[in-house]
């Protein structure tokens, strides 16, 4: 703790409502309640206090709150308290300043100024409810060139695709950052859904390789857990570059979190610090890439898809142009305001373009550079909602990737504390005591239950359009109508602004 | 027929259930008022305990509702038995209070009220809960209301 911070946040009891059952100090992981015999009531240190609402949610007669305290410096617009704070912080500690999830700052977020079109007379709507509205897309490279049999029937020589029966995957967490009960939500939520999840690049757990068809399996500058039972068993094969919360660094996964069955799916010693390099150390050009995703495609007899993921930043374009030019099947974008289990403070909030502009511009030059169809665009960085994702959609994406958001149907409150591995919620934690507070049967079905409303937003926005499919609905960006946004943004996002018509 | 069943593995030894249950036995409609500057174990007994071992592993204990209930079979007045479903009641007008049925429950699932007659799980058919309030409070699915 640090003398000279007063708690950012307060919790507030409310004495006569407080029962004093001590529930709330039963599931505090940080030590903030405690029962005080003398007293005769529950006292609570707002020190301790992450703000992750655990006692909240579980208090049964609602006698507990968080407030944001109101103790403040002298007001000063340029040194603001948080700034002030994270200077005590690091004069204390002498350390990198650490943060968890997507970067919290007040930049634009491009979703919230796009506004999505309706049919209205000249243009019949449709009634999802009552026609059909197709949200299956297939990931992959889509061109081939037509091959005809000595019969001359047509040759079925496409590459490999991923079916998904909506547009929306669960981006790469690893296990390791997440706990076990946490994959196996999203595993199984995944496998009801028809969509597919991401181990990230801390191998797949033993028990998950009944998963396999709707598993993604990540290879990572640590190449951690990398071995041919992993690359066979998955659906496809990512190639992790970069990640959005963190574009040009590599990740930190300390020894404490590394237990006996990390140790094992990682195939790294337990309790040693796992770390993956900013680079991949082969990998220098686009035609090292290149190698890499033909080892992988020859490993695996090129019968799965190769995903390559890189963080949105200025570049991102032409780097994109490389990767499809590279072999890759899917290009996945993340976004500057993509989550992590952990990261430096001044990386996650200042390195990196928002996805929205990337996506645009990155569609733009594939399809300028007729190598569009190549490959499939898949984006990530804080897809919030269905509209977020139907906008996405609308930009040039093919389908979208959700972190953030699936956690959040897990229990997770963005606390941003995961890099402490105590989350009270069982979800980057791998604390026995706490990782039992995450029952899959309940995640899985919450995960499942988000999908569904999701999806039937989806359809309800699509056929408010008058379009009855994903496919149709792809790149189509006079959908889109922006406001409040400069000339510049609009032409890179390539949309025209609200009030304009076509 | 359904009865209480807890999942070991998922009971996280936060103990709202008994809180849950006490309330429910309560008779009052707010859990303030039920509750309130009572103290679990004298005050307050809940016909749900959670057992907390060293090693970490909680686990809720209530009436198993036994085929074979040495509870019914022990009671010198008749005040226990077993319904059509299957399940164990009381006759609270008929408990002489012997504590015969607390000493032979092996869950320790019985015990004193506070007054005469012993108390049980009932399922909450005795309240107005209407279904397992234990069950309909657990936060992880650890206590499930069920047919097996």
């Amino acid at each position: 703790m640090d003398t000279y911070i007063y708690p950012e946040y307060e919790v507030v009891r409310d004495t006569d409502k407080c029962i004093a059952c001590r529930v709330c100090e039963r599931q505090c992981s940080n030590g903030v309640h405690r029962y005080d015999a003398d007293l005769g009531k529950m006292i609570a240190d707002s020190d301790r206090c992450v703000n992750c609402h655990r006692c909240v949610c579980l208090c049964p007669t609602h006698a507990l709150k968080i407030k944001k305290s109101e103790d403040t410096y002298r007001i000063n617009a340029n040194w603001d308290g948080q700034t002030m704070n994270e200077i005590y912080r690091q004069a204390n500690s002498g350390g990198v300043l650490l943060s968890s999830m997507g970067n919290p700052k007040p930049y634009p977020i491009y979703w919230d100024k796009m506004f999505i079109n309706a049919s209205q007379v000249t243009n019949p709507s449709i009634d999802p409810l009552r026609e059909p509205m197709e949200t299956v897309v297939y990931l992959g490279k889509h061109t081939v060139d037509i091959e005809r049999d000595a019969n001359g029937k047509i040759k079925n020589n496409l590459p490999p695709q991923l079916r998904l029966s909506m547009p929306i995957m669960f981006s790469a967490m690893s296990y390791g950052s997440i706990s076990y009960n946490a994959h196996a939500s999203l595993a199984r939520a995944a496998e009801e859904l028809g969509i597919y999840y991401n181990t990230g690049e801390g191998g797949l757990h033993r028990d998950f390789y009944r998963y396999g068809k709707n598993t993604i399996v990540q290879v990572a500058s640590g190449r951690f857990g990398v071995h041919k039972d992993y690359l066979d068993t998955a659906a496809a094969i990512e190639i992790k570059m970069g990640q959005g919360a963190k574009p040009g660094i590599g990740g930190h996964l300390p020894g404490k979190k590394i237990s006996v069955e990390v140790s094992a799916t990682r195939m790294i010693p337990q309790g040693v610090d796992a770390i993956s390099p900013a680079p991949h150390h082969d990998i220098y050009s686009i035609e090292d890439l290149r190698q890499l995703i033909y080892t992988l495609k020859e490993a695996t007899a090129y019968q799965k898809p190769v995903i390559v993921k890189i963080a949105a930043v200025h570049n991102v374009a032409a780097i994109a142009s490389g990767v499809a030019r590279s072999g890759a099947d899917i290009i996945a974008i993340d976004g500057f305001r993509g989550g992590t289990g952990a990261a430096p403070t001044r990386i996650r909030d200042n390195v990196g373009i928002p996805i929205e502009l990337a996506l645009a511009q990155v569609d733009e030059r594939l399809r300028q550079e007729s190598i569009r169809d190549n490959v499939s665009v898949v984006v990530a960085g804080s897809v919030r909602s269905s509209a977020d994702v139907v906008k996405a959609i609308c930009l040039g994406a093919d389908a979208v990737y959700i972190g953030t958001a699936a956690l959040l149907a897990l229990g997770c409150h963005l606390c941003r504390s995961c890099h402490t591995g105590k989350c009270n919620w069982g979800i980057a934690t791998q604390d026995k005591e706490l990782v039992k507070r995450l029952n899959p049967d309940i995640g899985a079905k919450r995960l499942v239950n988000l999908m569904h409303a999701w999806n039937h937003e989806i359809q309800e926005m699509m056929g408010g359009m008058g379009i009855n499919s994903i496919e149709s609905m792809r790149g189509n960006r006079l959908m889109l109508r922006g406001i409040g946004l400069t000339e510049k943004e609009l032409e890179v996002l390539g949309i025209h602004h609200a009030g304009e018509a076509m | 027929m359904k009865r209480i069943y807890v999942n070991e593995q998922w009971c996280l030894g936060c103990h709202l259930c008994e809180y849950e249950c006490a309330f429910a036995n309560s008779g009052e409609t707010d859990m303030v008022k039920a509750l309130k500057g009572k103290k679990m174990g004298t005050d307050l007994l809940p016909r749900i305990r959670v057992e907390d071992a060293e090693d970490g592993s909680h686990f809720a204990v209530n009436c198993r509702h036994c085929t074979d209930p040495r509870c019914v079979n022990s009671c010198i007045s008749g005040a226990l038995s077993r319904d059509e479903e299957g399940m164990v009641v009381i006759d609270r007008d008929k408990c002489v209070g012997c504590f015969t049925c607390i000493l032979v429950c092996p869950y320790g699932a019985i015990m004193p009220s506070g007054g005469k007659p012993v108390q049980k799980c009932m399922l909450c058919t005795d309240n107005a809960a209407g279904e397992p309030n234990c069950v309909k409070h657990c936060p992880n699915n650890a206590i499930v209301y069920e047919e097996r």
